[in-house]
């Protein structure tokens, strides 16, 4: 049930999520690792992120790509960051415009 | 006298309910609630904007959840109500709740904890992979943001979750490439004369699998799961390796799987209030003592729904309104009109009777957990195998999950064991050669989840 002149069910090929239904509603714009992405109001951004990429963060200790678990708030493996440092967990928060998310590393703080 | 101060942890089945009675006999309870609004995660509202109807969301479920929505609306004014807000100490009689960018400390007179469970995990290799979901969390993708966890997509664990949930997926013209049940198909028709205790959820159960027989959907039952394996990109999930019940190996392809064997309560919150703690030989987990109406053995504090007994909605919402009762009695409060004990008492027994025979059906496979091979990654947070946990019994001689917890940091991760915990315990159980109820169980600790230390330097009252 695609809209004309949204393109935005299964954009990226390489999304993890797919969209079934719910499609109506409005396009909200973030940046996800420095490109513009494109989400829908009332997104998580868990769901913003995955339905743009195929992961959310890499594991800290070296085990590969993560992209969230129970999406209930309970496994705490959906933790992505913005460009200024703040940690948010993906599959509680809502995705809002303008939001600079970082799936590859967190932005540890230059010491000295 | 000012009126007893009653505080709700959960606004799901049980909270909801609770909370219904105490304001019907005068009392304004403090619900708190990590979600944005009630329901729980079996009930869970869609966010605003969204139009599905509830009898899409909800199924043959859709009455019951749109009856606890418009329930909860009804309290909105008579309640006072925090939604997400984390309840994340409770220790010496009062409560500590972060709410917004701040925590509180809140005494109470009565508090009744309803914190509901989470999906019971096995610990599979490459359950780690992208595209790997908790059968609550492939619910909830597809429930409240209208997703499918994948393309191609596999349901694999025990329980009634699995076939609901591969169910839904079916009906939301997802492709669900299998369900794979560990349990042994010959396991339901033991349990048949405990299960027909609910004869409306036997038929609900055998809609479902109908429903995914119409749908073509391939059903592997007793089959021992081997492997989550990568893809060919090498970062996200590609197939699943099983052994079926004749013996044959075989390599499903999927890019999406959801995994679970029944649920496990949220019982942090007791434990830290000090509620003693019996093994439950059903679910194969600890749980707090309480009585029929839900007392804990704390005094003032009272516990109800799935975070204390796995009885599933219905069952939640009887304890909800048990717990709200026994509230009433022991602050010396008149409870409204009509509400009964006795006959909630007797609702609840067949639901336990229910509850037993979903164990026997769906039995939790102990001893694939207790298999797992070495290079597993027990532990998702800090990325612990099996072998560093089975070190920690075996040559450093830990003889129970806290020690063992200690030696190798399985369950000490930021989900403080909340996804390995219970099969971690069945590991350490057969490395000692013990009955996994010696091994006991983890400790809860405060915060129950992480939460920024800045809301800690000035709590409020």
């Amino acid at each position: 049930m695609a809209v004309a002149g949204m393109p935005l069910m299964n954009a990226a090929p390489e999304s993890l999520l797919r969209r079934l239904d719910e499609a109506h509603r409005q396009p909200v714009a973030f940046t996800l690792d420095g490109h513009p992405a494109t989400a829908l109001e009332g997104d998580t951004l868990l769901t913003a992120i995955l339905t743009n990429a195929a992961a959310l963060r890499l594991s800290e200790f070296g085990d590969g790509p993560r992209a969230g678990f129970c999406l209930m708030g309970a496994c705490q493996d959906c933790w992505v960051w913005t460009e200024e440092g703040t940690r948010l967990r993906a599959c509680s928060t809502p995705v809002t415009p303008g939001l600079r998310i970082l799936t590859t590393e967190a932005p540890w703080p230059r010491l000295g | 006298m000012a009126a007893p101060r009653v505080i709700v942890v959960g606004a799901g089945p049980a909270g909801t309910r609770a909370a219904e009675l105490l304001t019907a006999a005068g009392l304004r309870p403090l619900v708190v609630d990590e979600a944005t609004d009630n329901g729980g995660q079996i009930y869970r509202r869609q966010p605003a904007g969204f139009r599905r109807p509830a009898t899409a969301l909800y199924g043959t479920e859709s009455g019951r959840a749109t009856a606890l929505h418009a329930a909860f609306d009804a309290l909105r004014e008579r309640i006072e109500h925090w939604p997400e807000s984390l309840a994340w100490n409770l220790w010496d009689g009062v409560l500590h709740v972060l709410r917004g960018e701040r925590s509180h400390v809140l005494p109470f007179d009565a508090l009744i904890l309803a914190t509901g469970a989470t999906d019971r995990l096995i610990p599979l290799p490459g359950w780690t992979l992208p595209g790997v979901f908790t059968l609550g969390g492939a619910q909830i993708a597809l429930k409240a943001q209208a997703c499918a966890i994948g393309r191609r997509i596999a349901f694999l664990g025990s329980g009634p979750l699995l076939y609901l949930v591969a169910a839904q997926y079916v009906k939301a013209g997802a492709e669900v490439t299998a369900v794979l049940d560990t349990a042994p198909a010959g396991a339901r028709w033991r349990a048949l004369s405990l299960m027909a205790a609910r004869p409306a959820l036997l038929a609900k159960g055998a809609a479902l699998l109908a429903r995914l027989r119409r749908a073509g959907v391939p059903v592997h039952r007793g089959v021992m799961p081997l492997r989550l394996e990568p893809g060919a990109s090498g970062t996200r999930l590609g197939g699943i390796a099983f052994r079926h019940a004749d013996g044959r190996e075989v390599r499903l392809d999927c890019d999406a799987a959801g995994l679970g064997w029944h649920l496990r309560a949220e019982t942090q919150l007791a434990d830290l209030a000090g509620c003693a703690f019996d093994f439950d030989p059903v679910s194969r987990q600890w749980l707090p003592r309480i009585d029929e109406d839900g007392r804990s053995t704390v005094p003032g504090l009272y516990l109800a729904g799935d975070g204390v007994r796995l009885l599933g909605a219905d069952g939640a919402e009887i304890a909800g309104r048990l717990a709200a009762l026994a509230v009433l009695r022991d602050l010396g409060i008149t409870p409204p009109q009509g509400a009964d004990a006795t006959a909630l008492r007797h609702q609840q027994q067949a639901m336990d009777r229910f509850r037993r025979g979903l164990a026997i059906a769906f039995p939790w496979p102990a001893a694939l957990a207790a298999s797992l091979p070495d290079e597993t990654l027990v532990c998702r947070c800090e990325a612990i195998t099996a072998g560093e946990l089975r070190r920690s019994a075996g040559a450093l001689d830990a003889p129970e999950v806290n020690r063992a917890k200690a030696f190798s940091r399985v369950g000490m991760g930021r989900c403080q064991g909340r996804m390995c915990g219970l099969a971690g315990a069945e590991i350490l159980a057969a490395t000692r050669g013990v009955p996994v109820a010696e091994v006991g169980r983890l400790r809860g600790q405060a915060p129950v989840k992480p939460l920024p230390i800045a809301a800690l330097q000035e709590e409020e009252a």
